[in-house]
């Protein structure tokens, strides 16, 4: 991929693999905090016109570790704020030569669209609206792999938001280049029936019990508020019908893990008890979040 | 006034089912006469061999953005890019700023079309003051300065009572109704057709619904009234459907599809390019298979263009950003060929009746028609050309089109209002005196 990576969904096994693999190499580097060349004297800018704490320093984190210089930006504070368009503030930057830009946005296609314009920078996709998020399916599927030889014949259950989840999409389309089996589970308002044909190996369910009966990894979706127009439920009729408790694991395989992309809300979409479990894997995924970054810059930015 | 024959076309009528070789001999503005080896003494001479003549082509739907937003088109430029696409009149809709919901806005039109268009404009009044769908507009004054049916195309009118009102006004005026139909909190915040193209690329859908519901709604309403009602840009396969379950109880409904909505589906788009986002918006291929099916029976009577200039820095923002709206006056007569006549799904004189006799008889104008001592309006076209449509050399001031690049066979030759040649093809020859 030498010109960015936007998406999953046009990645072939290959390719995937190929930063999969990178990334395990990445990861003693990565917790023995040490700090190599292979980027030195390379320049990343963080583009970040949507709030985030995880992606965007797990970016910087990983630019560094790399020994490459990372400048982040964010959208309040820039000249966003004074009314410049998306185009312009780009060709700004991309005036100023960086050698990759990583962005977020939280308009589905605008790194898409950007790409079409700024044609000498490569752009990363750190999250576009509700489309994808690639590097998160990258972590995701790193941490799985920490703990299961293959991701084929899997039974990975995706709980919550799907219609407003780019986690859930970029998570399916990997998954299912895999030979996963997917379940998706969420209220009928934020699961349109048109996932099913997204991928081979994805079904839909309404009922959480069903997505968890025999699943070797549960992912739960934070609840996005704040992208739902009309919300269908309160946050506590969800949790009753959509939250993961512990009384739901028993259904799932007995070495099941529980994932979440993070920010959790606890009490909303997953119970402190299932958190703070052995089953969660959350912060391996944060972690993880630094090793596969890094595999991508370099895979981008490397000779 | 200048006199024209026009030699050795192969003349097309669908008004009187005409198909010959003729010329056709215009004088003082009118047809003088059609027949074979016409002689008019003083006359230029336009040699249409191998081209069709047909009447000037009526494009029942475009935006012309005067006045208010001049910045994206103007009453003369939208007029050029009309001439250049093989329209001789034009209907515009209302949503100007002001909206053209008083007869000060449509003199104001008319007036700027008398000194500046190159085709002939008639106006559609708004239904409701400002659009705003609560009170109606002065629809008998507007009637009285010249607007040739009502609409508040783009903003739909939500309220059933509020509809029926107008329909009654309409009626009692003897215009007829065009409605944009979609319910506007069904389709709240979409961007595309709600489908899994939508679900895939992540935007927000609007779905068939939106613009079914209100089909039926103003179906019932129209057979309540008695008003004629004439469907905006058709786009679904239930809204074919009705029209044609509509038409078949004898009721006076009709409807018109645009040349995108039967050459594109929602998934041609190329990821998140504004210039496919329009409402209603590219549908499902099924949609537009019933879109065209529609065509070939007859339950839609006219194609239009809905042609929407957007300036480029509107159209150059992030998907959910952009407003909707393409260019059309253009490529409509290479598309449609494209479409529908190459590949053998309509006869040729049945897409000269899309495009004259069908939109006139929605709307009355007396045009659309080769008849001795009717305007000389006329298109001529050919069926064969390659050509790729460059939409940097369009006469519109705007350049959002889903076509640039796109190669044809066939397009619009010469376009002649009122026996004034107003555009023609590089390279068309017209000898003789007074052209």
């Amino acid at each position: 991929m030498p010109s960015g990576l936007l998406g999953i969904e046009p990645l072939d096994r290959v390719e995937i693999e190929a930063i999969l693999d990178r990334a395990r190499s990445f990861q003693p580097q990565q917790t023995a905090r040490r700090k190599s060349d292979q980027l030195r004297g390379r320049m990343i800018v963080n583009l970040f016109f949507e709030a985030s704490t995880r992606t965007r320093t797990s970016f910087e984190i990983a630019a560094k570790r790399l020994g490459a210089d990372a400048i982040s930006i964010t959208a309040t504070g820039s000249s966003v704020s004074k009314g410049e368009s998306l185009v312009d503030t780009l060709n700004t930057l991309g005036a100023m030569h960086p050698d990759a830009i990583v962005m977020r946005h939280a308009a589905s296609g605008a790194p898409h669209f950007l790409a079409r314009y700024l044609v000498e920078t490569p752009i990363i996709n750190a999250g576009d609206g509700t489309h994808e998020h690639p590097t998160q399916a990258l972590l995701d599927a790193r941490t799985i792999l920490d703990r299961r030889p293959t991701l084929e014949d899997l039974r990975v259950a995706i709980i919550g938001d799907i219609a407003h989840s780019r986690v859930a999409r970029s998570n399916l389309y990997l998954l299912s280049k895999f030979g996963a089996q997917i379940v998706l589970c969420g209220p009928a308002s934020l699961l349109p029936p048109e996932l099913e044909r997204l991928a081979p190996g994805v079904s839909l369910t309404h009922k959480i019990e069903d997505a968890i009966r025999g699943a070797d990894v549960i992912m739960m979706l934070r609840v996005q508020f704040e992208r739902q127009h009309e919300p269908a439920f309160s946050a506590n009729e969800y949790f009753q019908f959509y939250g993961l408790r512990l009384e739901h694991m028993i259904l799932a395989k007995s070495d099941a893990i529980v994932m979440h992309p993070g920010p959790i809300n606890r009490g909303r979409e997953i119970s402190s008890e299932v958190a703070d479990s052995q089953r969660s894997v959350i912060l391996n995924q944060v972690e993880n979040g630094i090793a596969v970054r890094m595999a991508v810059l370099e895979r981008i930015l490397g000779n | 006034m200048p006199k024209l024959v026009i030699r050795n076309g192969r003349v097309m009528d669908p008004a009187s089912g005409l198909d010959a070789m003729r010329d056709v001999a215009i004088e003082d503005g009118r047809i003088a006469a059609i027949g074979e080896g016409l002689a008019l003494s003083g006359a230029g001479q336009l040699d249409a061999s191998g081209l069709i003549v047909a009447p000037g082509f009526i494009d029942m739907h475009v935006h012309l953005r005067e006045p208010g937003f001049e910045y994206a088109e103007t009453i003369e430029s939208g007029s050029r890019a009309a001439a250049a696409g093989g329209f001789t009149s034009i209907c515009c809709m209302p949503n100007t700023s002001p909206v053209n919901d008083s007869a000060t806005v449509t003199s104001y039109i008319i007036g700027r079309a008398e000194r500046h268009a190159i085709v002939n404009v008639f106006p559609i009044g708004a239904i409701t003051k400002n659009s705003a769908g609560e009170e109606l507009a002065a629809i008998g004054l507007m009637k009285n300065a010249g607007i040739v049916a009502i609409s508040d195309d783009g903003r739909p009118v939500m309220n059933a009572r509020v509809m029926r009102r107008a329909m009654e006004t309409a009626r009692s005026f003897g215009i007829p109704v065009i409605d944009h139909c979609e319910d506007l909190h069904l389709s709240a915040g979409g961007d595309m057709n709600e489908s899994i193209e939508s679900v895939r690329l992540g935007l927000r859908g609007i779905p068939a619904a939106s613009e079914d519901v209100m089909v039926a709604r103003d179906i019932l309403l129209a057979e309540l009234t008695g008003a004629r009602f004439h469907v905006a840009h058709i786009s679904s396969r239930h809204s074919v459907e009705m029209v044609a379950f509509a038409k078949a109880r004898g009721l006076a409904v009709t409807s018109e599809a645009t040349p995108h909505h039967f050459a594109l589906a929602d998934n041609a788009m190329p990821p998140y390019d504004s210039n496919y986002k329009m409402k209603p918006p590219l549908r499902s291929t099924c949609d537009l298979r019933a879109v065209t099916e529609g065509i070939v029976s007859g339950a839609v009577d006219a194609i239009a263009t809905d042609h929407a200039p957007h300036a480029g820095s509107e159209k150059m923002q992030e998907f959910e950003k952009c407003p909707f709206g393409i260019l059309g006056l253009e490529t409509a007569i290479a598309v449609t060929l494209d479409c529908l006549v190459h590949t053998g799904k309509i006869p040729l004189m049945r897409m000269l009746e899309l495009f004259t006799t069908g939109p006139d008889r929605v709307l009355n104008l007396n045009r659309g028609r080769l008849a001795i001592g009717a305007p000389a309006d006329i298109t001529i076209f050919d069926t064969d050309r390659a050509w790729t449509y460059d939409v940097n050399r369009s006469a519109s001031k705007s350049r959002n089109s889903p076509f640039h690049g796109r190669s044809f066979r066939g397009g619009p030759v010469a376009t002649i209002v009122s026996g004034q040649i107003v555009w023609a093809f590089d390279g068309l020859a017209v000898s003789g005196a007074s052209q």
